[in-house]
């Protein structure tokens, strides 16, 4: 890809963003709204359960849940 | 699990999916009624279309702004409330979404740039691929997602690794060629045609009763009006095969949606309490008169399907689930350490592992959905559905004879209209996801499973901080659509003079 045409794409894109009118009230609201999701909801509200575990710590974990809710004498019909 | 942990988890998933989907149908379906109209421009070289065209791509980018990444939030919800979930899925999902998101991301930088900066940048043959793309680019995107959808309700093309306590993949083409996905794929693109087509309609018809706008406004009822039938009815063709799947698959959905008690053949259609057509819901649910639907009660004490096949009893089937769950934590034990128990054990958890999911029912009941909440969801849908199909009719009907501007009763009806096809698409949803109940993997993950162990309060609390963040940004872009439609488009004759008011700005 040349030169030329890499920039002729920046370009494109920001006279688009430059000659925007009402698309910047758009676009205000986008970053808020991106803002709002990633570092306020996504960072303090949201956190993955299992973050930091390993596929097999991950595995061992569902893995006694979906285990753990048996009572005792069905697991012994089992044996 | 607590009670009331799953019954917050769900209202939050319930919430930023239904509010996810006030957005989505009309990004389908205007996309639509604007590259028919650049259509109109490009090959009838009519300025009047390309302007007709960029007030409609206006909208559709008010729309997109404030609907853009609220799907993110579900992927987060994904993780945080429903880890056990996420964990179960994560091989099959991560293909599907992962092709979505890179997908969306690309179409949408690439064609939506070019359909908005570019009108006098680029040709307007490639102007014009940009609009269809980005349109087709949504549609494809949606596809991924429902292929995620339809797997929860029809599991296929995956096998349960007892090891890793997950399902993995075995057949990537079965998992996206699931006609339970592909059903509901053409079912959600097509309402949204016609969510598309009934916004264009009344918009327009605010505009004659206003007497403003006229050309533009019949011209864009001409485009709308047809994405809205041909949506319309290919949305009831659809929801026929719909029905058909549910029958096969998800009985007691269907069931509920009926209120039907105890089944038969030659079952009968309930249009209200009351009113019954004899042979219709047999005949929508087999495509035979004759075929036998399960009742509730027919499902909970076992049946005999139309294939022959005996459906065993809720109770045998929890008791399976109860010896399939204690075969897996055997295996899990002695997996190991004593091989030969552990194949013991993994062949018993194989026998029964099709009913893996009712082994986490506590009694027979709890696998009945909330009957009054489908069954009318269902008739809002179906009874919306129609009369809006009958406004459509109407309005093409008195449009082709050039009486509808001055029909300001239809006009009324037509923008009365808006409202009513967002009600049938989100009742729409409550049945397909309500009337899944217990389950959030059909008969194999209950919800109770589905959830991670977190406080009832911190649920509580995003929940509500939720409603008020999407509060908010529904009031932001309802005013900004407001206030475009009523400042207007920017239409001018060939001749150049101004006809019609706007503020002249275009992007």
């Amino acid at each position: 890809m040349s030169k030329g045409f890499v920039r002729k794409i920046w370009l494109f894109y920001v006279d688009g963003f430059r000659s925007m009118t009402w698309g910047r009230e758009l676009w205000l609201l986008i970053l808020l709204k991106v803002f709002i999701l990633f570092a306020i909801l996504r960072l303090f509200f949201f956190r993955p359960a299992m973050a930091g575990q390993t596929k097999e710590e991950k595995s061992a974990t569902v893995g006694n849940v979906l285990t753990g809710k048996i009572p005792a004498n069905e697991v012994r019909k089992v044996e | 699990m607590e009670e009331a942990l799953i019954d917050w988890s769900r209202i939050q998933f319930a919430v930023t999916a239904a509010y996810h989907w006030l957005f989505v149908p009309l990004t389908l379906g205007l996309a639509m009624v604007m590259a028919i109209m650049e259509t109109m421009y490009v090959v009838k070289k009519d300025e009047f279309w390309k302007k007709t065209a960029k007030f409609w791509m206006k909208l559709f980018a008010i729309n997109f702004a404030v609907g853009i990444a609220t799907g993110l939030i579900l992927e987060f919800e994904f993780g945080t409330n429903w880890s056990n979930y996420s964990w179960i899925v994560g091989d099959i999902f991560g293909a599907p979404l992962a092709i979505e998101g890179i997908f969306a991301f690309f179409m949408e930088a690439t064609f939506f740039a070019v359909m908005f900066f570019g009108w006098d940048k680029v040709g307007k043959k490639f102007h014009l691929a940009s609009t269809w793309l980005t349109g087709i680019g949504a549609t494809v995107s949606a596809y991924w997602i429902l292929v995620a959808n339809g797997w929860m309700q029809h599991p296929v093309g995956t096998a349960f690794n007892p090891d890793m306590v997950r399902n993995e993949m075995i057949s990537f083409w079965e998992v996206v060629s699931n006609p339970v996905a592909v059903t509901k794929f053409f079912h959600s693109i097509f309402s949204g045609w016609m969510t598309g087509g009934v916004f264009v309609v009344g918009v327009s018809c605010w505009y004659l009763l206003k007497k403003r706008e006229t050309r533009f406004a019949l011209s864009s009822i001409a485009v709308a009006c047809l994405v809205g039938l041909v949506g319309g009815v290919a949305t009831i063709l659809t929801g026929d095969s719909s029905g058909v799947h549910v029958a096969k698959y998800q009985p007691m959905k269907l069931a509920a949606a009926e209120g039907l008690e105890d089944g038969g053949r030659k079952a009968a259609f309930s249009i209200v309490p009351g009113i019954e057509m004899p042979g219709i819901l047999s005949f929508l649910a087999t495509h035979d008169f004759n075929g036998f639907v399960p009742g509730v009660n027919d499902i909970l004490l076992g049946y005999t399907s139309n294939d022959g096949e005996r459906v065993p009893s809720v109770e045998e089937k929890m008791y399976r689930g109860k010896y399939a769950v204690a075969a897996l934590e055997k295996y899990r034990e002695y997996k190991d350490t004593d091989s030969e128990k552990a194949s013991h054990m993994l062949d018993a958890f194989k026998k029964n592992e099709e009913f893996l999911g009712y082994g986490y029912i506590e009694k027979a009941e709890d696998v009945i959905p909330d009957i009054p909440v489908i069954f009318w969801s269902f008739r809002l849908m179906v009874g919306f559905g129609t009369l809006i199909l009958l406004i459509l009719v109407l309005v093409q009907f008195f449009h082709c004879r050039q009486k509808l501007q001055n029909m300001k009763w239809l006009q009324i009806l037509a923008l009365s209209a808006i409202p009513m096809v967002y009600i049938c698409g989100q009742t729409g949803w409550v049945v397909a996801e309500v009337g899944r109940q217990p389950w959030t993997i059909q008969d194999m993950l209950p919800v109770n499973m589905a959830l991670s162990s977190l406080s009832v309060g911190a649920v509580k609390a995003t929940f509500f901080i939720f409603l008020a963040v999407f509060a908010l940004f529904l009031v932001i872009e309802l005013r900004i659509m407001l206030k475009a439609i009523v400042l207007g488009p920017v239409i001018e004759e060939n001749s150049g003079n101004k006809v019609e008011s706007g503020n002249g700005e275009e992007r």
